[in-house]
């Protein structure tokens, strides 16, 4: 297998955390809420759904459960940025630091212990064409997650839901002048980003790498942050801006096929620089960033 | 059945009592939060308790190792009260933490042989400007390039802990050290001193008090801290007196870099004495934490940094006393600092609770 065909079947996989974690917050975001625990949230789901699948859950049961332990997570930062109108910034940071020291809590007696993944699905007939036959051949949470991410671009372009997520993140006041009431919607919205964390979190230890290890997200929730901005707050752009995360965390493995003598610690840290180096190019298209931006994200609001 | 709900009430004033009680208040919470949670996962909650609170602080010993503790905590906490309160997010302290001990340590490894009394000194001023080199990436990523603080200095963190590895499994690792991924043990001129005989305390501690006062000096009747406060509270009134927002920016980020790279170099010319993976236990996000904790105000961070030191320490007793994971003391820092922003809500808003009206009653 050469590099091109490694990186096009194994892309998408790795891309999917990245992606479902990102989905969650673009919706988050287009409602007003900057939840910036997507890292906790997701290591809790990554460490909930390993302990179902490793006891002989399934995972289906390992995915129900990680959903819900970011719902109720991100209920609680709902709680108290929306309810108590405290600081999202700080109360995101507090849910990170909850939400991973509860991953580990939980997870300490299952350190480096590995389950098996799923099987793959693969697509007749396409997934027989040379080269990019790889891309077609993918497990069934990739196959969703794409699902998800035209569901939510459809939603946001045609309808009425997504329509009031934007009209409450854009300006709250207006919104709820018209009757809508927009804790409520925004609640909403920050569950929904919860859920998907949860689920990123959840393919992260029992899909993609099926074992768990304290800090097994390893920043992939802070990207998913990144990647929301970099995406300019736009399902299709989100959806590439996962798939070059998914790329450049194989970066390891291609150069070790190719027989390049750099330090792994480069390549780790690799999608830490190119997320810097992106963010600086994208954020200062000032213009890109006031059109596509929303009006009255991370802050509180007050009736 | 219609559920009552309270309704939450903009104060007329901050509420002064209300700002003192609830770091207390956010303890008892979290502590109750944290009971629950041992009693479902079998751990018992006393024996925790007792070493998480009171253990600390029963023998000289313990107690010094708190103090000891208390140093990089309230140095870092201290340089990233003075971004927060500008509204500058530096969340990445434990990079910059990191920065400070490599570039500190750059003296011992490559002049291992070297004596003198410049030795330590340079070391902590190399730390700290190794530190406020690392911020100012993010400083410049945020004024010139318009990116948010908050992702940019948290990913430079993630790259500070890979750059450790690269130099301790590379070129510094110690070639007499078993293959340990561990710089060489410093010489005794690239040692700190230690302030209290018989213990591991060491003067950084009283720089960190020093700075603390500096910074009381600084955001409290300083024009320049002033500035900085009205640009974080009052962006548009800032702007519009003049007030420069990229300098703010660029002020919080090298003073909290700086601050956080002292520290780490104090760490590893100080307890540790080499360079190694394990140099900070999360000092930097632990930070952020004692800053809320402290009302981002200097004397509220004397007392928070102290208090999270002893649960650092009690933490360690802990898993050794009570069989509670390391994690514990993870979870009951985030538990704390969301049980602190609850409270804190009530510091300028209350509860409105609605009075059943008399039309309800036949």
């Amino acid at each position: 297998m050469n590099a091109i065909e490694f990186i096009l079947s194994g892309m998408l996989a790795a891309a999917t955390p990245f992606l479902l974690a990102a989905l969650g917050e673009l919706v988050a975001e287009r409602a007003g809420v900057l939840n910036l625990g997507v890292e906790g949230m997701m290591a809790l789901g990554a460490a909930l759904a390993f302990i179902v699948v490793y006891n002989g859950g399934g995972h289906f049961e390992g995915f129900i459960v990680a959903a819900l332990g970011g719902i109720f997570v991100s209920l609680l930062f709902a709680f108290v940025a929306l309810g108590l109108r405290a600081n999202q910034v700080a109360t995101g940071l507090a849910i990170g630091i909850l939400g991973a020291g509860l991953s580990a809590f939980f997870g300490k007696s299952y350190e480096s212990f590995t389950v098996t993944g799923l099987n793959q699905i693969q697509i007749p007939v396409l997934s027989n064409i040379p080269v990019v036959g790889g891309l077609f051949t993918q497990d069934c949470i990739v196959w969703l997650s794409l699902l998800a991410s035209a569901g939510l671009w459809y939603m946001f372009a045609y309808t009425k839901i997504g329509l009031l997520l934007r009209a409450v993140g854009e300006n709250p006041k207006a919104a709820q002048s018209i009757g809508y009431p927009v804790i409520a919607i925004r609640v909403g919205a920050v569950a929904f980003g919860g859920l998907m964390a949860g689920i990123a979190g959840a393919y992260a230890s029992t899909v993609y790498t099926p074992l768990w290890a304290d800090g097994m997200i390893a920043g992939r929730g802070w990207i998913a942050v990144a990647l929301v901005v970099f995406g300019t707050w736009m399902v299709g752009r989100v959806f590439l801006g996962a798939c070059l995360f998914g790329m450049l965390s194989l970066a390891g493995t291609v150069v070790q096929l190719t027989g390049l003598a750099i330090p792994s610690q480069l390549l780790a840290s690799l999608p830490y620089l190119v997320t810097i180096i992106v963010l600086g190019i994208i954020s200062s298209n000032r213009r890109l960033l006031k059109l596509n931006g929303i009006a009255s994200l991370g802050e509180t609001y007050e009736r | 059945m219609t559920l009552i709900l309270p309704r939450l009430v903009a104060r007329e004033r901050a509420s002064l009592s209300m700002m003192i009680i609830a770091p207390f208040a956010a303890l008892a919470l979290a502590a109750f939060a944290n009971f629950t949670l041992y009693l479902t996962l079998d751990v018992d909650p006393s024996a925790v308790f007792y070493a998480l609170l009171i253990e600390p602080f029963t023998s000289w010993y313990a107690f010094s190792e708190v103090l000891l503790k208390t140093g990089p905590l309230l140095l870092i906490a201290q340089g990233l009260a003075i971004g927060f309160r500008a509204k500058v997010f530096n969340i990445g302290a434990e990079g910059q933490f990191i920065l400070g001990a490599i570039c500190a340590s750059a003296i011992p490894v490559y002049a291992p042989q070297a004596s003198g009394i410049w030795i330590w000194p340079s070391m902590l001023l190399l730390g700290a400007l190794g530190g406020g080199a690392w911020a100012a990436i993010t400083s410049f990523w945020r004024v010139r390039l318009n990116a948010n603080e908050i992702l940019v200095s948290l990913m430079l963190s993630l790259v500070a802990v890979q750059l450790l590895n690269y130099l301790l499994l590379g070129p510094w690792k110690d070639p007499m050290g078993f293959n340990f991924p561990q710089s060489v043990m410093f010489q005794y001129d690239a040692m700190v001193p230690t302030l209290l005989p018989g213990t591991r305390v060491n003067i950084s501690l009283l720089f960190a008090v020093g700075l603390s006062l500096a910074a009381w000096v600084f955001m409290q009747r300083s024009f320049i801290g002033f500035k900085l406060q009205v640009g974080g509270l009052a962006p548009r009134a800032a702007a519009y007196a003049g007030f420069s927002q990229g300098g703010a920016i660029w002020m919080s980020l090298l003073i909290g870099g700086c601050a956080a790279g002292f520290a780490g170099a104090a760490e590893v010319a100080g307890p540790i004495g080499q360079l190694q993976r394990s140099i900070s236990t999360g000092y930097g996000y632990a930070a952020i934490i004692v800053a809320y904790l402290g009302g981002l105000h200097p004397i509220g961070i004397l007392l928070s940094s102290f208090f999270m030191a002893a649960l650092y320490i009690g933490g360690d007793t802990a898993m050794v006393s009570a069989d509670l994971p390391i994690a514990g003391v993870r979870v009951f820092q985030g538990s704390l600092l969301l049980s602190y922003l609850i409270l804190a809500t009530f510091v300028r808003h209350r509860l409105d609770w609605p009075r059943p009206s008399a039309e309800i009653k036949p």
